[in-house]
């Protein structure tokens, strides 16, 4: 568990917040503000399956429940699709508390595959109940803003404040006990730590913060129906490959593989459509046959692979070099 | 009452019957030695005191209180400790993280388990090695980092399950320091061990037990000239 050093951080958060200004082309700002996006959902679930070992396949079922949360707030209420922004993530974790008390008292892959049952059945109830939900027409709402600026800095303020959140938690007890249960379940209750409990405590705020996101979701693209936010392949599994890519558990890897997934697929989506997908796939697969702990987790040898390239080094094999 | 009660425990593995009506009893202070040949029960005990598995019969007392069906985790938080024959190191943390994870069980401070955590080190000579993972550990200080983080849990009664299986004279010796040293801090014992010369070296008294019924009792020296204790290990011949 390595600590934050305050220089690096600093500067980044300048940059952050400085970045969208010198950037006067919408289109680049929403690119922006998607990989803010998708670096939330990775920090979330990040917590759960990166730190706890609790590999969920359904993270789409609380995304999706934090946008339908601030959608239907205006469609029946016409209340502001903001107070999602509470109700989202208070949404999520209620179902999140149900799931975590069946399955993690179960050995074994139940709490992946209840997920990954959960998404898709949200899904379709999601896509049939009309009368409550507006069916697979999904929900429209008016946008607050013109400009992306503002959408821009809440989604700073909150992949920021996931951040913070998984920082303080994976620095403190609670992140050696969810480190010690993924690393071994039986030594880790040998040690007097309740495993259950503890799963429960990266479960709820993991589902809440995916919740956040998913409201902001909401907000910020104004349109939403049950096949884009309960999305299997699209959120749940993305999400998986986002932090493989950057590396789990590790606090800033989910961010750098939200950038790299964003940067791919708005690069390729013109040409290639859905293809684009498959390149992340591809390079994904990559990264763990070469960098097993993501980029981010192996950002020493990436530097001794760097520096060995500058010094003209041309000995062995590229895998050889990669692993040096 | 006893500090510490085995009562009529049985475990059966469906027809398998690992651990066969037990009863025992440790007082606090001592160091009980338990032997047995290869699949006699040994570890199957360990699993059934702190909870692995529950006892298909028979009650287990911890100074007064009945623990057996409690959680493992309760068990380590009453004071009961133990450490594993197949070594678990949490792989991918670092020695001292290990035994933080054990320390974190009496405080929430993260400075305070660290503290604590590298006092254990200490204890164990361990403390040199403290940042490197416990996954690149050799087997004798993966031993060690199990008792260490199972003493950073604090406990009261230890079960220590072949902590010396494995290591070459120099470190068996470390190891029988380790141990008496643990003792002579008032931790209670309870020790299984192969390496003849550990447990009859340190134990006050031994169980011997053979397809997990008791077969012997008593100080270290009845134990060894015991006939149906030389016939277990030795075959019937030399009895
Ligand atoms: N989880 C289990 N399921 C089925 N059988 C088991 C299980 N655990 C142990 N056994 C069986 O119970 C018997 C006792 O095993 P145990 O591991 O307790 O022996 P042991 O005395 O510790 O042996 P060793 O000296 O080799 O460590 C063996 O026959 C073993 O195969
Ligand atoms: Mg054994």
């Amino acid at each position: 568990m390595r600590k934050l050093s305050w220089l690096p951080l600093a500067i980044g958060a300048l940059v952050a917040l400085l970045l969208p200004m010198g950037l006067s082309v919408p289109y680049h700002q929403h690119i922006l503000v998607m990989v803010l996006v998708w670096a939330t959902l990775g920090t979330a679930w990040n917590l759960l399956g990166g730190y706890t070992g609790q590999v969920s396949f359904g993270h789409a079922a609380f995304f999706g429940l934090g946008a339908y949360a601030a959608g239907l707030l205006v469609h029946h209420l016409q209340a502001s699709p903001w107070w999602g922004m509470l109700l989202g993530p208070v949404v999520a974790t209620l179902f999140a508390l149900p799931i975590g008390l069946i399955c993690f008292r179960l050995r074994g892959p139940y709490f992946a595959l209840a997920m990954l049952a959960l998404g898709e059945i949200f899904r379709l109830v999601f896509t049939n109940w009309v009368s409550f939900t507006n069916g697979a027409r999904g929900i429209l709402i008016l946008a607050s803003f013109t400009s992306k600026l503002p959408y821009y800095y809440m989604a700073l303020a909150m992949f920021a404040a996931s951040v913070y959140v998984v920082y303080r938690l994976v620095n403190s007890k609670w992140g050696y006990y969810f480190v010690a249960i993924r690393e071994d379940q039986d030594a880790a209750e040998a040690l007097g730590i309740p495993s259950t409990r503890y799963k429960m405590y990266a479960l709820l705020p993991s589902a809440a913060l995916t919740g956040l996101a998913g409201a902001f979701y909401m907000n910020y693209v104004a349109f939403i129906d049950p096949h884009v936010v309960f999305s299997l392949g699209d959120i749940s599994v993305m999400v998986i490959l986002v932090v493989m890519m950057g590396g789990a558990a590790t606090i800033w890897g989910p961010a750098v593989g939200a950038a790299i997934y964003v940067a791919l697929s708005e690069m390729f989506r013109a040409q290639w459509g859905a293809a684009s997908v498959l390149l992340f796939g591809i390079l994904v697969c990559l990264v763990i046959m070469f960098l097993p702990n993501g980029v981010i987790g192996e950002l020493d040898t990436l530097r001794r692979f760097l520096r060995r390239l500058r010094e003209g080094y041309a000995g062995g094999k590229k895998g050889e070099l990669l692993r040096g | 009452m006893s500090y510490f009660e085995v009562k009529g425990v049985t475990k059966k593995f469906g027809g398998l019957t690992a651990v066969d009506n037990l009863t025992f009893t440790v007082e606090q202070g001592e160091i009980f030695g338990i032997i047995g040949p290869n699949g006699s029960g040994k570890t199957t005990l360990f699993n059934v005191i702190n909870n692995f598995y529950p006892p298909t019969a028979g009650e287990i007392y911890f100074k007064g209180k009945r623990i057996d069906g409690l959680p493992t985790h309760e068990i380590c938080k009453l004071g009961i400790g133990r450490t594993f024959q197949v070594v678990k190191p949490l792989r991918r943390m670092t020695v001292l993280e290990n035994v933080m994870a054990g320390a974190f069980l009496r405080t929430a401070s993260t400075s305070r388990a660290r503290a604590r955590a590298l006092e254990v080190l200490d204890f164990c000579s361990l403390a040199h090695r403290k940042d490197v993972p416990a996954k690149a550990l050799p087997i004798a200080d993966r031993k060690r980092l199990e008792i260490a983080r199972a003493l950073a849990t604090n406990p009261e009664l230890l079960l220590l399950d072949e902590t010396a299986a494995g290591l070459n004279p120099k470190e068996t010796e470390e190891a029988m320091a380790i141990i008496q040293k643990i003792c002579k801090a008032g931790i209670t014992i309870i020790i299984v061990e192969h390496v003849m010369k550990v447990i009859m070296g340190i134990s006050h008294r031994i169980l011997a037990i053979n397809f997990g019924r008791e077969i012997a009792r008593g100080t270290p020296q009845e134990i060894a000239r015991h006939p149906e204790v030389i016939k277990a290990y030795l075959g019937e011949a030399y009895a």
